[in-house]
């Protein structure tokens, strides 16, 4: 058994399950986004602080989410390569049967909401986390401790209202991709039920809006309230 | 009523195809929609020119032998059946529709409106089948089947095989067909003695025959005759996962 898969099923299958590993992380990650709302910059601090301390165990983490991103999109790529090689001559008229068909917008396009999301991940991970740390002055102290001060950095970072733009719409697009991506993660890891399914798919929508509008919120509340703060 | 016809002509597998119009008149919307069809090929063959090739046998909505794309949808408007159950009360009069044959590498054109759809027969021949003893047929109630399981498998190998899933889907997978072939003998007793196998060759051959993989976009679903769920494909996955994870513990 080699590394790669080379079956339709188990492409899917490691699609879905790096999927999962992704949404888990989108999660957690806007739960510590929110921090930047409670206007107490030590709180976004602290956290930020006790997550760089935990050293070898945030690399490993780290590393992780770099190889689920990376193998979510190898094999995303590889179903679309199929696709070109199953349908070379296209349809003169394109339909949409509509009754259970779950085909939308959203799932016609997640490979471009995708390659969105790729661009994005590297220029916000470079931009922030990699950005200017204590060494540029970014300082605060806490309990007595001289740590990095991220919140000054988002708060300057999202007084610069093309930041502000790009940030929201980006969100917009991993709200389409999240809306097929959600369910449709379900469904390739092989789970299905009559009853589930249906709550699933209403679900992935309900969580796609929350996704994209808890991310693109504080962008925009920053920007908004960036000179009281 | 009248109708606008738009319909792929193809002399032959290698011949490049393009568009034809026709418009058929004095039809009754009591028709089939392939009767309409046998209408427009009379007044063609009367004309001394070729008729449309088009693939039907029962005209009852059971072989699984016709199918085509009407307006970007396989098997036409009407969801739940083929489209030789289809009829012209479905159109309004003088509506323009467009024909397009099953478009799939896997499905290459043999003429007009006729696919080659052998590539499910080599799948079927992977794996989609049980071992009987010879000699005379076993009593029929000998294998005691629970109700639901029966219902379960019988939902699954309703599956008429007419390629409407692999048309309809945006990638030109074959998820839904090989899945139901798969969950209808993997539910049922007589199915058990080659079900490793059979989940592991049939979804190989599907891969060699050119299909896609599977998005999720469940159009398959919609326009299947026969209703097919995408849940066969989650048992599919299911059933070839286990058995991939079942190989690994083994080495």
């Amino acid at each position: 058994m080699t590394f790669w898969p080379r079956s339709s099923v188990a492409k899917k299958f490691l699609n879905g399950l790096t999927g999962l590993g992704l949404v888990l992380f989108i999660i957690i990650h806007l739960a510590g986004n929110l921090l930047l709302l409670t206007g107490n910059p030590d709180d976004l601090n602290r956290y930020a602080h006790k997550l760089e301390s935990l050293g070898p165990l945030l690399l490993f983490a780290q590393i992780g989410l770099a190889l689920f991103f990376i193998l979510h999109i190898l094999s995303a790529l590889t179903v679309y390569f199929d696709r070109l090689r199953a349908r070379p001559a296209r349809y003169a008229v394109s339909g949409d049967a509509g009754g259970a068909s779950r085909k939308t917008i959203s799932s016609e396009t997640m490979l471009y909401t995708g390659l969105v999301l790729l661009v994005f991940v590297p220029w916000h991970v470079i931009s922030l986390k990699f950005g200017p740390g204590m060494a540029q002055g970014y300082v605060t102290e806490l309990d007595g401790v001289a740590v990095r001060d991220l919140y000054r950095l988002v708060v300057e970072y999202f007084q610069n209202p093309v930041h502000v733009i790009l940030y929201v719409a980006v969100m917009l697009f991993l709200g389409f991709h999240l809306r097929h991506g959600f369910w449709s993660m379900i469904q390739s890891l092989g789970a299905y039920h009559p009853r589930l399914t249906p709550l699933w798919y209403t679900g992935g929508l309900l969580f796609a809006a929350a996704m994209a509008v808890g991310y693109l919120v504080i962008p925009i509340w920053i920007y908004m309230n960036g000179a009281k703060i | 009523m009248t109708l606008h016809l738009r319909i792929w002509r193809q002399a032959h597998a290698q011949a490049s195809g393009r568009f034809v119009s026709y418009t058929v008149k004095d039809l009754s919307p009591d028709m089939s929609f392939l009767e309409m069809l046998d209408v427009l090929n009379e007044e063609l063959t009367k004309k001394g020119e070729a008729p449309v090739e088009f693939d039907s046998d029962c005209r009852e909505g059971i072989c699984g032998t016709c199918g085509f794309v009407i307006d970007g949808v396989a098997h036409g408007p009407r969801r739940g059946r083929t489209v030789c159950q289809l009829y012209l009360r479905d159109f309004r009069d003088g509506q323009s529709v467009t024909l397009e044959p099953f478009r799939a590498k896997a499905f290459p054109v043999i003429q007009d409106l006729v696919v080659d759809r052998s590539a499910f027969e080599r799948i079927i021949a992977a794996g989609g089948y049980i071992s009987v003893d010879t000699g005379s047929a076993p009593d029929a109630n000998s294998i005691l089947i629970p109700k639901e399981v029966a219902e379960g498998a019988f939902d699954a190998a309703a599956c008429i095989g007419c390629g409407a899933c692999v048309a309809a889907c945006p990638n030109a997978s074959a998820s839904l067909f090989v899945s139901a072939k798969i969950a209808h003998l993997a539910l049922l007793p007589q199915g058990q003695p080659e079900r490793h196998r059979r989940v592991l060759k049939m979804v190989a051959q599907m891969d060699r025959e050119n299909f896609g993989n599977c998005s999720n976009h469940g159009e398959c679903e919609a326009v299947c005759p026969k209703n097919i769920s995408i849940k066969q494909i989650a048992l599919m996955r299911r059933e070839y996962l286990t058995e991939i994870w079942k190989n690994f513990r083994a080495l």
